[in-house]
């Protein structure tokens, strides 16, 4: 007999409202639900009423730990559209502030996961080594989160060369610090009972759920769009993609471990060639046409579509972020393990829900009925029965 | 001394809620109890269970689905509790504000003691607005 045992909305494992409930047999999970909807802000029909320069204000907010992502991925769909080719400087610079979002990115879900495990230690450890990344941040684009950097046609502001130094010192004892880490996490009888083997997705698994990032190189995907589909500076300098291939929860954590130090070699060389120059080239307007954008977020692969008719608003804006494929790979991991394995499960994937909460409504035999059209039909539907009723 | 005061005096307790917020405000108060600002040394802690805390910080823009949340949310928050909205979500629904799903800012639905505003606060201004709030009460 299963017992149902329900977690959420607000809990605090995770900092986003979730509703999971976990089908157990005594200790040991056999199924597991989630239910999300709670952060819909209705992003897309936001970013149709707005501006281009204000859209990518807007994208930013999405998610704020992707921020950076958001906005870059806005800005190439934008570009795409326009034909816009962006300055040498702004590339580089456009380069950096993203990999150092992934450092902070990554860093928070290392403290997040050894606060899930119960290793308070590791997590105020992950998040002091953070600080001085959101320093860097501030110190090149003004704030801590939420940059406000990209714009079409390249970066918004221009930085002067002496900061770079400090931050080049802060990339060192970042690596450091992260090898410490990697040592600590390696060799720790603790942490590895805890994550070794600990739910498991397999390679044909993750790519029958078309998972994305570290997720997916976790368990031996080799994807990556900063090599597969190069963008920014990432073919000029000299970095690889990590990929693991047990697909446990270890096998993740050690991926981003380890793509943390390939970033800080990324942002040191991009530092040096960083070159010389205009960092905005002028957009006079955005024609007709439709653009795509993407790139690899700290979580996996971002993509934008926007559809312009001309004028200075879009007319679509189509945003999907990396969390919306990784969630549903919860399925195969969880079956099969223990409750107090659960929460790092869903903790694995690195979830955003504020990313994913895109409108997606699924009939109960699968097939989709909510395109536009169907929205439309289903509001006539309802005015008729309003008239007839009330 | 009223209890109010006496009761607010040391060790308060907070439970963070999120109510349609996109995270950073979230991140930056679990900030505030990392090492470089490290809010425990005055006796705050982020509590796990509503049950236990004296106040409640909520961020975000308040969807409609949240609504009946954050009421349930506010009636089990144990007396004398305050409310702290941080953020512009939270404040006034900041760039939300348009939305059709918008149904906030939080003090439409439940009473606000003190506003943050800042797109995110910084962990500095939040740990401030606690400490003033503290001395009003
Ligand atoms: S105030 Fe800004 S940072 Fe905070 S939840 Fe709203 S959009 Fe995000």
């Amino acid at each position: 007999m299963s017992t149902t045992i329900p977690i959420g909305p607000f809990h605090p494992v995770l900092e986003e409202p979730e509703y999971i409930t976990l089908q157990v047999e005594g200790e040991t999970v056999v199924s597991a639900d989630i239910e999300l909807g709670r952060i819909h802000r209705g992003m897309e029909l936001l970013a149709e009423e707005k501006t281009f320069d204000q859209d990518v204000f807007l994208v930013e907010r999405i998610c704020g730990i992707c921020s950076a992502s958001h906005s870059w991925t806005a800005t190439l769909a934008m570009e795409d559209i326009a034909g816009i080719t962006v300055p040498d400087r702004a590339r580089y610079l456009r380069t950096i502030v993203h990999e150092l979002e992934r450092l902070h990115s990554h860093m928070l879900w290392v403290g997040l996961a050894g606060h899930i495990i119960g290793y308070w230690t590791v997590f105020m450890w992950g998040w002091k080594y953070r600080e001085p990344v959101l320093d860097a941040l501030e110190a090149i684009t003004g704030n801590r989160n939420n940059y406000a950097w990209y714009c079409p046609g390249g970066v918004r502001r221009d930085v002067p060369d002496d900061i770079w130094p400090p931050i080049v010192k802060a990339m060192d004892e970042f690596a450091e610090k992260t090898n410490l880490l990697i040592d600590v996490i390696l060799n720790d009888p603790v942490i590895l009972c805890r994550l070794k083997g600990v739910g498991i997705l397999s390679k044909e698994d993750a790519i029958a759920y078309g998972v994305l990032g570290p997720t997916a190189r976790g368990s031996g995907v080799d994807i990556d769009v900063r090599r597969d589909e190069s963008y920014g500076a990432y073919d000029e300098v000299d970095w690889k993609v990590i990929v693991q291939p047990d697909g446990d929860c270890l096998a993740v954590g050690v991926v981003r471990l380890l793509e943390m130090i390939e970033a800080t070699k990324i942002i040191k060389q991009c530092i040096k060639k960083l070159p010389k120059g205009e960092i905005r080239n002028e957009v006079r307007e955005i024609p007709r046409g439709e653009g795509i954008g993407h790139i690899e977020a700290p979580r996996g692969e971002c993509f934008h579509f926007i559809r312009s008719n001309g004028t200075n608003m879009p007319e679509r804006h189509k945003m999907r972020a990396p969390t919306f494929l990784n969630i549903p790979s919860y399925r195969p991991r969880v079956k099969g393990e223990t409750i107090s394995d659960a929460t790092l499960i869903f903790a694995v994937i690195d979830p955003c829900y504020s990313c994913t909460e895109r409108m997606a409504a699924i009939d109960s035999d699968g097939s989709r009925v909510a395109n536009g059209h169907d929205l439309i039909k289903l509001s006539h539907q309802r005015t008729e029965w309003l008239r007839k009723n009330l | 001394m009223n209890a109010t005061k006496w009761g607010f005096k040391k060790s308060l307790w907070v439970f963070h809620l999120n109510a349609g917020a996109c995270n950073n405000c979230d991140i930056e108060v679990l900030d505030c109890l990392c090492p470089k600002f490290d809010i425990e040394r005055f006796g705050m802690k982020l509590v796990g269970s509503l049950k236990h805390a004296d106040v409640l910080l909520v961020s975000g823009s308040v969807p409609r689905r949240v609504v009946p949340d954050l009421i349930e949310a506010y009636e089990q928050l144990p007396q004398p509790g305050v409310v702290i909205a941080i953020g512009a979500c939270a404040c006034t629904g900041g760039i939300f504000k348009d939305g059709y799903n918008f149904a906030g800012p939080v003090d439409k639905h439940v009473p606000v003691a003190a506003y943050v505003p800042g797109c995110p606060p910084r962990p500095e201004a939040i740990i401030g607005a606690v400490v003033k709030l503290l001395g009003k009460l």
